[in-house]
């Protein structure tokens, strides 16, 4: 599918997503209660496919806390990439996708990790690189002052 | 009571958990596997890392991009040249510079070379790895020769650094096209060695045919790339399906086999290395003439967005997420390390086979761990 019909089917699924495109990707915007029966279908559904998850990335939006994943078809080879976030900085939760695409399980752990979102449902959310006194590093707000110099 | 102290030592109900690492020979770095034992048999694998995690990617926010390469030489430092490829990608794409055809060949001819040392260390330690010590110096002796090209050309040999925005550092030694049709020469006639010493010995079948079988429909689940995924089927060649760089004009092959056992990932590298050096012959005779970097302004500010690059590595796909935010420093940089990625699949893999094989399974696999770390 090229860009043009991607964006049709994914307004077939919902019409209240929004999607923009983007000068590599069709990127789709959609809230973290939408996000999982989302997932499924991109990975299920006969006319896309995506089984290939090749890049989950936690981002620090400032306000808010967001996940970002890089999706491909590797029977079609189109790409989506799928937005979410979550204003929620105390207790961020999101769904897990690790029941749809196996690689999520270390991905999400490592955002967990870094970025402190939890995922709901996922097989095993411990802390991967750090120990469980650390803060959350990749947050803006983050203040470490005895490794981090500030010029 | 005397049944119960029964019940515990009958072998069925034993479960050793066994510590390999963080300082094992055979994982190469500060990795930590946590075995569960039934007996021989793994039960389960669970790899602890962040040994050596150096907080990369939150570094990356507070330097700019130039410097940004020079971290990412650190992340996979045996294939340091693509990585630093990878980000130079994504800023010329952000910044929608047009590089000249030498640089691009450059780049291309310096990747190769890059592949060809990494799987020969791997394929060094590998055999090390299952008992053939004769690999090791057999490895590393050519690779020498690789090195001492970079040498010459990037002042360096391991973590080059040679790539920049908008080019290369410096211009290429006027010995470089000889050295390297000299060492494809003399290595044309050392790879059937390899596979005399190692490939075709039966001690080293028995211990890598059906051993930690990947499914293709799980290599895709699992995200595994590189000669890994493509011993089980994935077609997952970046070279292929996204060419940059040179790779549009040059034919080679995509090393594609169906087994996905230990066997198979090995002898997909050995493969890949005889295409690497198909790839060098096509483009080290007609190098072209031109300037070696496109001048860039001092201070490289990427216009607000968001910009994805990905490229082959030794191991597999290598992704940059850039946001940018019009600044001098990245708002955010995320990379899809390919080792960090491969390493979630051991578990299922190793599962149900003999701790020996985990070995194996491991080194087949062609971990780096400060990519994982970060």
């Amino acid at each position: 599918m090229d860009k043009i019909q991607l964006g049709d089917f994914l307004i077939s699924l919902d019409k209240d997503l929004e999607i923009k495109e983007g000068k590599q990707f069709t990127e789709v915007s959609v809230p973290p209660e939408k996000l999982y029966s989302l997932a499924r279908m991109l990975r299920e559904r006969e006319e896309v496919q995506f089984d290939f998850l090749y890049c989950l990335s936690g981002v620090d939006y400032g306000q808010d806390l967001g996940v970002v994943y890089h999706l491909r078809s590797t029977v079609y080879d189109h790409s989506v990439v799928l937005k979410t976030r979550t204003s929620d900085r105390e207790k961020p939760q999101l769904d897990s996708v690790s029941d749809i695409w196996k690689t999520a399980d270390f991905q999400e752990r490592e955002v967990f990790d870094l970025l402190g979102i939890k995922f709901t449902n996922h097989p095993d959310l411990r802390r991967l690189f750090l120990d469980s006194t650390w803060g959350f590093p990749l947050r803006k707000d983050y203040a470490d002052d005895i490794n981090i110099v500030t010029k | 009571m005397e049944e119960k102290v029964k019940n515990i030592t009958t072998e069925e109900q034993q479960e050793y958990v066994i510590n390999m690492g963080p300082q094992h020979p055979s994982t190469h770095g500060v990795l930590r596997l946590v075995v569960s034992l039934k007996g021989e048999t793994v039960k389960s694998v669970q790899p602890h890392i962040g040994y050596i995690h150096r907080g990369i990617e939150k570094m990356c926010e507070s330097i700019t991009y130039p410097q940004v390469i020079h971290l990412t030489d650190r992340m996979d430092y045996l294939s340091a040249h693509i990585n630093n490829e990878a980000v130079c990608l994504a800023v010329e794409k952000a910044l929608e510079v047009e590089i000249s055809d030498r640089i691009k060949v450059i780049r291309t001819l310096m990747s190769e070379l890059t592949r060809i040392q990494s799987h020969q260390l791997w394929w060094a330690s590998f055999g090390m790895d299952l008992g053939g010590l004769t690999c090791f110096f057999y490895g590393l002796r050519d690779r020498e020769k690789i090195l001492d090209i970079f040498e010459e050309t990037c002042g360096s040999r391991m973590i080059v650094s040679y790539n920049c925005p908008g080019g290369v550092m410096y211009d290429l030694h006027p010995d470089f096209a000889k050295k390297v049709k000299e060492f494809i020469r003399y290595f044309r006639k050392i790879l059937p060695e390899y596979n005399q010493l190692l490939t075709g010995n039966v001690i080293f079948h028995e211990r890598s045919k059906g051993i930690g079988n990947l499914s293709l429909e799980d290599a895709i689940s699992f995200g595994i790339t590189g000669p890994s995924g493509r011993a089980s089927g994935f077609s997952c060649d970046v070279r292929k399906h996204e060419p940059y760089s040179a790779y549009d004009r040059v034919t080679f092959k995509e090393i594609l086999y169906t087994q996905g056992d230990t066997y198979h990932r090995y002898v997909a590298r050995i493969e890949e290395m005889w295409e690497s050096m198909n790839i060098i012959e096509q483009l080290i005779d007609n190098i072209p003439e031109g300037p070696f970097a496109v001048k860039m302004k001092p201070v490289i500010k990427l216009p607000e967005g968001e910009y994805y690059q990905r490229v082959e590595t030794a191991r597999g796909e290598l992704g940059v997420y850039v946001i940018s935010d019009g600044n001098k420093n990245p708002y955010r940089v995320k990379f899809r390390s390919p080792n960090f990625v491969n390493l979630s699949v051991l578990n299922h893999i190793a599962k149900g086979f003999k701790i020996a094989d985990l070995v194996a399974i491991g080194g087949s696999l062609d971990l780096v761990i400060p990519d994982i770390d970060r």
